[in-house]
Parts: structure tokens; sequence; C-alpha cells
């Protein structure tokens, strides 16, 4: 009894492996009938502008090389999204709103060293800056960084420990402080520390604080993406105002393609072509009418009646790169921490 | 053993013993048992000072502190909760009863996403239920109270469904003795029926208070997620993972577990004598 038991034990752990096997092998991407697939991973604003693109890249394949593209979108916090990349989510490409999360992706093996030159401007055709959405009126008139450390304003702005916009909002932030300090990092930090206590709302992306700010009512400032706060006002006209900081961060949201992924689907070509499409003319003006700033100079300067293009902005170089600044500010035990252990 | 096997294989409904059995050990292992020890092995890259280091870290222990707090007076409201619905459900006729009844199993069909960010909506302060305490200085969404709520939501299922059996086999005729001998309504209730469903109440309490602790996806909306006042330790396990800190996570996870499968085997010890007594 006991040896057939053991056999059935055995034969259903087989069946089972069989199944997984069966199901593991997926199909090669690019079949003979002349249509590729290519999955894009970004992050979560980017929604709407892909789904536009996806639609003109598809457009400019088949013109140019007679194939159907489908681009599989796939969209989440930005650090949520590399981490599904590194544990198996296969995508050819990968837009994040962070060189950091690529860079976490490259360590793990999967794209190749030096993508940050693989493509014009740091690998971002697209940047963004960070904004102030406020309630129409501006009730208790905020004008700059300075007004959201004020007792009773509240403030709306998600966690840097799991959103990657949240990042750029804290260092927009300690990059005003430091500008009004002078560097003195006590000052600089009592500025910011006051700030997140003035932060009623922590969510964990940023589609979640514009949720809790706009749907949900809370709070009377939203620190957000630029285009975020552009898409709001779309969507609720009259109800909110955009107010531009003094100074702001040059977000550079960065591209690359995932070479292990897509030398394994055989899609090298497809990905690449679809990341410098970005940088044409039709992808520039495609990322300034969704509201992200073209990084081609003569299309951004279309774009000048939607832009404060006179905006003060300081970048991540400033901060040393975005491994410094993360180790230094994000990580445990870092400033961010400190600043609610205190 | 072998007497009872033979037994097993004259009286077999479901075909093949050995078969049944091989298909529960190898889905067991495949969906709990490996995935669990995963959890353990992983863990055990740390060492045991690095291990208490993390899992003893001020924000983690508020963490917990919150998750369980929490879930307890949730799990404890669900029982009241629980008892009525139960014993409506069972007891009267009304119209739409059978509606109601399926209405109960909802927050296990629906999303707990989709949950969370409804309860937020209705209970922030500019939402129909949230307004009507904010006039009187009393917020609900993005504090505690929000949270215990979301975890009532998605416990009150196990509660209901764990007493409505044991009431629906329970005899009227026992109450009727009850009140016959002189017993109040109270003493009824205390001395005759609260025993019988007790081990019943004890399963829908445990289980809605695992599920509370362990609950991340509706309370990460309505909770403010604030370090050290409504961060719950899912939420903070999910942001050493965006970390890429899987030691870290799964140490906090192994707390979370072990904690978890102490407070149900309690319960089931306690359940066990509670049986005893009613038997």
């Amino acid at each position: 009894m006991k040896k057939r038991m053991k056999r059935m034990v055995a034969l259903s752990f087989v069946l089972l492996l069989a199944v997984e096997g069966l199901s593991g092998c997926k199909k090669n991407s690019s079949s003979s009938d002349g249509s590729v697939e290519i999955t894009n991973v970004s992050y979560d604003p980017t929604r709407e502008f892909y789904e536009e693109y996806n639609v003109e890249f598809a457009k400019y394949w088949k013109d140019k090389t007679g194939q159907e593209v489908t681009v599989t979108q796939s969209h989440g916090g930005s650090g949520k999204q590399a981490r599904s990349v590194i544990e198996g989510n296969e995508a050819d490409v990968v837009t994040l709103a962070l060189a950091h999360d690529i860079t976490a992706i490259e360590e793990a093996g999967l794209i190749e060293e030096g993508w940050i030159n693989e493509f014009e401007k740091n690998s971002s055709p697209y940047t963004s800056t960070i904004v102030f959405l406020v309630r129409k009126g501006n009730d208790k008139d905020i004008k700059d960084w300075s007004d959201l450390i004020k007792d009773g304003v509240n403030v709306i702005t998600p966690n840097p420990k799991t959103s990657g916009g949240a990042c750029w909002n804290f260092l927009s932030a300690w990059a005003y402080a430091k500008n009004q300090y002078n560097g003195d990092e006590t000052q600089i930090k009592d500025f910011v520390t006051k700030l997140y206590k003035n932060v009623s709302v922590l969510d964990s992306g940023a589609r979640g604080a514009t949720t809790t700010f706009v749907e949900n009512g809370q709070g009377d400032v939203l620190i957000a993406w630029e285009n975020e706060a552009y898409l709001t006002l779309d969507e609720h006209p009259d109800e909110f105002e955009i107010v531009t900081p003094s100074i702001s961060i040059l977000a550079e949201p960065s591209v690359a393609i995932v070479d292990s992924v897509a030398k394994k689907r055989g899609t090298e070509e497809v990905a690449k072509e679809y990341l410098t499409y970005l940088y044409s003319d039709v992808g520039q003006r495609l990322a300034g009418e969704n509201y992200y700033r073209p990084t081609n100079t003569d299309i951004l300067k279309e774009f000048s009646d939607v832009f404060n293009l006179d905006l003060n902005m300081v970048s991540i170089d400033d901060f040393g790169g975005w491994n410094e600044a993360y180790e230094v500010y994000f990580q445990d035990g870092g400033i961010f921490d400190q600043i609610y252990t205190q | 053993m072998e007497y009872k096997l033979k037994r097993i294989k004259r009286r077999r409904v479901i075909p093949g013993f050995p078969l049944s059995m091989g298909i529960t050990l190898a889905m067991v292992s495949m969906i709990v048992l490996i995935p669990m020890a995963s959890i353990i092995i992983c863990a055990s890259d740390l060492s045991l000072q690095e291990f208490i280091q993390i899992v003893t870290a001020k924000d983690v222990v508020s963490g917990y502190v919150v998750s369980f707090s929490c879930a307890l007076i949730a799990a404890i409201i669900n029982c009241i909760f629980g008892v009525i619905l139960a014993w409506v459900l069972v007891r009267y006729e009304f119209p739409g009863k059978r509606f109601l009844d399926g209405l109960i199993e909802l927050p296990f069909a629906l999303p707990t996403a989709v949950a969370g960010i409804s309860l937020t909506a209705l209970y922030s302060d500019q939402g129909w239920i949230g307004g009507i305490f904010a006039k009187f200085g009393i917020k609900i969404a993005y504090t505690k109270v929000g949270i215990t709520i979301a975890m009532i939501f998605i416990g009150i299922p196990f509660v209901v469904r764990a007493i409505q059996p044991v009431l629906e086999k329970f005899d009227p005729q026992y109450e009727e003795a009850a009140s016959m001998l002189g017993a109040n309504g109270s003493r009824t209730f205390f001395r005759v029926i609260f025993p019988e469903i007790l081990p019943a109440m004890l399963t829908g309490f445990g289980l809605a208070l695992a599920r509370g602790i362990g609950e991340y996806g509706s309370v990460v909306f309505i909770a403010g997620n604030i370090p050290y006042k409504t961060q719950i330790a899912p939420l903070l396990i999910m942001s050493k993972l965006e970390q890429l800190k899987y030691t870290d996570a799964t140490a906090i996870a192994l707390v979370m577990l072990v904690v978890s499968f102490l407070i149900l085997l309690l319960l089931n010890i306690i359940q066990v004598h509670a049986t005893k007594r009613t038997t």
C-alpha cells in the first residue's frame, strides 16, 4: 500500500511539472505571418501618452517594414515595475520614472551596461518636472515651497520609498531649501521635516496620490508631476490650478531595451526602433501634447505657451547622480526615515 | 492504520485513496508548504543579529502594532455583528433575504483594491458617511479607524458563514425548554445558545483576524500610510520589496507568519475546549 502511495505521489508531481513545462514554452514573438509583439513596461502617468504613441509607432513600423506590431503596455509604480521585470516579467523595453530603477534591472543582469548612452540625452526622450496642483482660487495662497510648511496647509505627496515620482518631489523640496539656507544641512532637514509633517496622506504611488487629492478631496496642495497636473486640469476644468514653484527639478524618465529579453525573443530591432522613434518629430510632439517636455528644443519651443520655460531647474547630477542620492536620502535609515523618527 | 485504510477502500466515494492523497499532498506542497518553506529559507540568509535588528526596527514594530491592533478590534466587532447577521438570516423570513444572504459574500468576490477605493471615497471627510462624522470633528479615512473599517469589511463573511450552519442546525426546542424552565431572554442566549455557537464564532474570529493582519490591498487606500501612525506591516514589506531588499521583507513576513500561526493555534486549542464542554 505504502509503495503504491509513493508512486502516486511521484506521479502527481511529474504530471504537475509537465503541465508547468508545457506552459513555460513561450511561442516565438515574431511569427511567420509578419507580425511582431513587444511589451513596454512603464510607470503610472505615461498611460495616455503611450496609448497614442503605440498607434503612431505601429503605423510607422508598418510603412517601414510591412510588419504589424502590437505593443503591450504595463503600468504601475516605477519601482514595482522594475522589480517585476527583474523577477521575470518579460519586457522588451522599459520606460521608467528614474534611471535608478533601470540601473536596478541592469544590476540584475538583464540590461547591458552603458544603456544610459544608448539613446540621446541620457536616454530621456522627454522630461518633466514637479509642480503644485492647488484647488481653484488657491485659498491658502500657495506660491512656493516655503508656503507648504505653513501651519494648516495640508500637503499630499506619495512615499518616496515606494514611488519614483515621490523621490523627485522630495529632492525638489530639498533643492529649494538648500538654496534658501545656503546649504546649511540642519536647516534644510528642518524645512523638509516640517513639510512632511504637513503631509496627511502618504500614498504608495503617484496615481494614488492624485486620486486622494482629486477624487477624495484631501489636502490643499498636491506635489505632482507636471504632466499629471495638466491631465487633471483637462479632466476637471475649473476645479484646480497649477502653481510653478521658484525651484524645481529636471526629472528625466529614462528608457532602455531589456537586452536579454529582446535577444531571446528576437525583438532587438523593433525594440530599438520603438525607443528611437520617441525622438522623432512625431514622437516628440506627441509627448508635448501629453504634457511631457520634449527634449528636442525646437519642438519644446512650440509648446512654450504650455510650459513655463523659465523655471529654475536643478538636476539629479546636483545630488551626485541617482545611486548616491538614493543611498543618502531614501535607503533604510536615510534622511527620509530620519525625518519620521525625530 | 491498515484496518482503517481497508475500510476506506471498501466504502470510497471518490475513487482511489492513493491517487487522491497523492494529489492532495502535491497540491498542498506546491501551493502552501513550498512557498512557506521558501520564506524561512530566504530569511535564514540573515544572521540572528541582523534578523532581530530588522524585525525590531522602530517603524517595523509600529507597523506590527497597527496591523495587529486594528485586526483584533475588527475581528471583535465582526464577531458581534456576525452573530446578529447570522441570527437574522437564519431565524427570520423577510423579503430580500436571499439577496442579503448573497450580499454577505461580496467582500470575498470584490477585488480588495476596489473595496479600498470605494470605502475611502465613502469615509473620507468629503464622502457621504465620512462627511457626517467630519461635522463632529471625527476623521475616519486616513486614520486607524479607517483601517479597522476596511478590515471589518473584508472579515465579516468569515464570521457569518462560520456561525450560520450551526444556528441552522440548532433546534429551537432548546430555547423553548429554557424559557419553560424559567430562563429569561438573556439567560437563554448566554447559557443555551452562546455556548453552542462559540466554537464556530471562534473559527470565524480566527479567520477574520488572520485575514485582517495580512490585508494589504484595501487597507493601503484608506490608511494614510504615515510612518508610525497609519503604516501597516504589509506595506512595510512592500516598501522593502520595492527597494529590492528581499531578505528584509521576508524577515518581517516571517514574524507575521509566526505570530498569526500562534494566534490561530491558540484559538484552536480554546475551540477544542469549548467544543468539549458543549458535547
